[in-house]
């Protein structure tokens, strides 16, 4: 009973965070309220006891791709009148679109004839059950293979995108760190004998004070 | 589920281990190294090349279809020598295209690493045992072939392409993944062997549908009509070194993904997959050699001509019998061993600010370069199928495996586009031999280069004069 007042609970935020996103008309509430939908998401899954997925979901797509999202929603000056302006145009297609995802999904209702119970849930597992465990277990043994490709595929798309957009442009003001630890004192200071001995003298150039001490 | 595996146990994927470490050698080479060392990484790329084929050659060969990796990895005689080849086939294109990457100053290490995780996406796809291996190995080739066509940063055309390129291929990848994803659903089983002993007889509609998206995907990927738009841009707006790679090993996972997934897992249901691929084979033959014959750029006939040539492949994939895979398997060797020699040659007849690549520019090639004139010539001959060149056996394997299926039609109809054909190839032996070459720079000469194009014909006319050994090995692996 409780476990059902959550689901609906949860539901009908992950709802309301939903229609957020796209009646929102500032992008970055838009943003946020997707971040919502991911956390709801993320308590319905623990409600089916798949908690890797759940604080996976929450790490990787709030905590890393909403972030980038919202700092290219920031970035980016969107013109959204512009976007909008087709709305009543193709507004017949996006209807057309929603009626026959509700026949399909109506039907599929109705027919049910795929022979999955769905409605029965899972039975409940054990109290130490780990699914973390469970699924590290496939992921390194029956699936390392292609878990390994996976790794060079994301190689690739790093060393792709590398290739593609870095460019070393000249007269560019970027920090290099190594320089500056390594710089010694001579390059910076110039000490300059005070010929002038007891007059106010000019003292040393390139303001570090340090000139003319001696 | 055997889950003991040992290092030894490993062999057999080899290939597969040694060109992603390569991978990251070459990298890490290019990222550490200092200028003076990283002028090495060419050299060196060729040399981790010849050493994995050495190594496959004396470590991962298997007498009987082995499987790894809880049957995501097959390995058997087809995959080796297909490995094998596929090493040699970008080896030679990466020699080919060296003094061409040198004039554009694209000879960066990240050049030749994606051609090496290509390489790999193509030998995981020569091997693969299930859906899942297909979908990761046709990503890499891809991704990493998407990023070589726009590897010319200053080129606007080039990134158009790419983009072409990009946005067609994921959809193709989504039809490909449809498509599994329906046989998954219907099978129960990811794993190909599985699902050849789950599909026998009659399929339901639900297969059926998840084969047409199958073979989108594999007439995307092979670049055939109706799926073909891709080509001719990417051919044309690539720099020609990429064109060079894009057209002449990837061809070999295009025939292995065919292989796999027609032959292997959907064997059983030949009849609902050889009508589809007729079609597109037909249309191939007919559109690549027709439309051919109106281009006035070399690359983007060149791009035709392999519209056409797919459908010879295809052709012998429609018989769905033995005979008939080892006739699309010997095209495909064949074929691709052409393709360098002709784009080997389009790479240098150019020059630092010259791109050779309209057909004008070949006017009096002899002339000019004879070699390279006689080289082109031997390509255009063969490709057209003309004996005693290579070409004309590939053309007669596809047709008697026709024959011997009973798709007289097929027949009547393949010979008719070659005629088609020879018109176009010729054209381009008329421009080198007959016209005035005017005031065209002359090729600059890189001896090494054009020794191995050379080697190259020399190979085509040799495996003309004496198909029989290449036939053998073919018939082998097949069987």
């Amino acid at each position: 009973m409780f476990v059902q007042i959550l689901f609906y609970a949860f539901s009908a935020v992950l709802i309301a965070a939903a229609l957020g996103v796209i009646l929102s008309r500032n992008p970055v509430h838009s943003a946020l309220a997707l971040v919502l939908a991911f956390f709801t998401s993320a308590a319905l899954w623990l409600l089916i006891e798949v908690e890797f997925l759940a604080i996976v979901l929450v790490l990787v797509y709030v905590g890393a791709v909403m972030v980038l999202f919202l700092f290219v929603v920031m970035m980016l000056d969107i013109n959204v009148e512009g976007l909008r302006s087709g709305f009543t145009r193709y507004a017949w297609l996006g209807a057309l679109t929603a009626l026959v995802v509700i026949v399909q999904m109506v039907s599929v209702y109705w027919v049910k004839g795929l022979g999955i119970d769905a409605t029965q849930g899972a039975p409940p597992l054990p109290a130490d059950y780990s699914n973390t465990r469970a699924l590290g277990e496939v992921l390194y043994t029956q699936y390392v293979y292609p878990f390994e490709l996976a790794a060079m595929l994301l190689l690739v798309a790093i060393v792709a995108a590398i290739a593609l957009t870095m460019r070393r442009r000249p007269g560019l003001k970027a920090q290099d760190v190594a320089k500056q630890v390594a710089v010694r004192r001579e390059d910076r200071v110039r000490i300059v004998k005070d010929v002038d001995a007891g007059g106010t003298g000019p003292g040393a150039g390139g303001g570090t004070g340090e000139g003319g001490a001696r | 589920m055997d889950h003991h595996v040992t290092l030894a146990s490993l062999a057999p994927a080899l290939p597969e281990i040694w060109l992603a470490t390569a991978a990251c050698v070459v990298l890490l080479v290019e990222a550490f190294a200092g200028a003076a060392a990283r002028r090495i990484i060419p050299t060196l790329t060729l040399a981790l090349l010849g050493l994995g084929a050495a190594a496959t050659l004396a470590w991962a060969q298997v007498e009987a279809p082995t499987v790894l990796f809880s049957g995501m990895y097959l390995a058997d005689p087809l995959g080796t020598v297909l490995k094998l080849l596929s090493f040699l086939f970008v080896a030679v294109a990466l020699l080919y295209s060296r003094p061409s990457l040198e004039a554009r100053g694209l000879l960066k290490g990240e050049y030749y690493v994606l051609v090496l995780t290509a390489l790999l996406g193509i030998c995981v796809l020569v091997s693969a045992g299930s859906l899942l291996s297909i979908y990761i190995g046709v990503e890499l080739l891809a991704l990493s072939l998407y990023a070589l066509v726009a590897f010319d940063r200053e080129s606007g055309v080039a990134a158009e392409s790419a983009m072409k390129y990009f946005v067609l291929g994921a959809i193709a990848s989504g039809c490909l993944l449809y498509g599994m994803s329906l046989v998954y659903g219907l099978t129960g089983t990811l794993l190909l062997s599985e699902i050849a002993t789950a599909l026998q007889g009659e399929p339901s509609l639900g297969v059926i549908m998840g084969i047409v998206f199958l073979v989108v995907g594999i007439a995307f990927k092979f670049g055939a009509v109706p799926f073909h738009m891709w080509v001719p841009d990417v051919y044309h707006g690539a720099p020609s070194p990429v064109t060079l790679f894009v057209a002449t090993a990837p061809k070999i996972a295009s025939f292995a993904l065919a292989y796999r997934l027609l032959a292997d897992g959907l064997g059983g249901v030949t009849p609902a997959w050889s009508q589809m691929i007729a079609i597109v084979a037909v249309l191939s033959a007919l559109v690549g050699n027709l439309v051919a014959i109106a281009q006035t750029n070399l690359k983007r006939m060149l791009a035709y001509s392999a519209i056409g040539n797919v459908g010879f492949i295809l052709l012998g994939f429609v018989a769905g019998t033995e005979r008939g895979y080892e006739a699309a398997l010997y095209y495909t060797i064949v074929y691709v061993l052409m393709a360098l020699g002709s784009f080997g040659v389009l790479v240098l007849a150019s020059r630092r600010g010259f791109e050779a690549d309209e057909l004008d520019h070949y006017k009096g090639l002899h002339a000019r370069d004879p070699l390279l004139a006689v080289l082109m010539m031997v390509m255009m001959f063969s490709t057209a199928g003309i004996p005693p060149f290579v070409g004309f056996w590939a053309k007669l394997q596809v047709f008697e495996a026709l024959w011997a299926s009973g798709h007289l039609p097929l027949v009547v109809f393949g010979a008719a586009v070659s005629v088609i054909g020879v018109f176009y190839y010729l054209r381009v032996v008329k421009l080198m031999y007959f016209d005035a070459p005017g005031d065209l720079p002359v090729p600059e000469r890189h001896t090494g280069v054009r020794l191995t194009l050379a080697l190259n014909a020399v190979a085509v006319v040799a495996l003309g004069l004496f198909p029989q050994a290449l036939l053998e090995l073919c018939q082998r692996v097949i069987g």
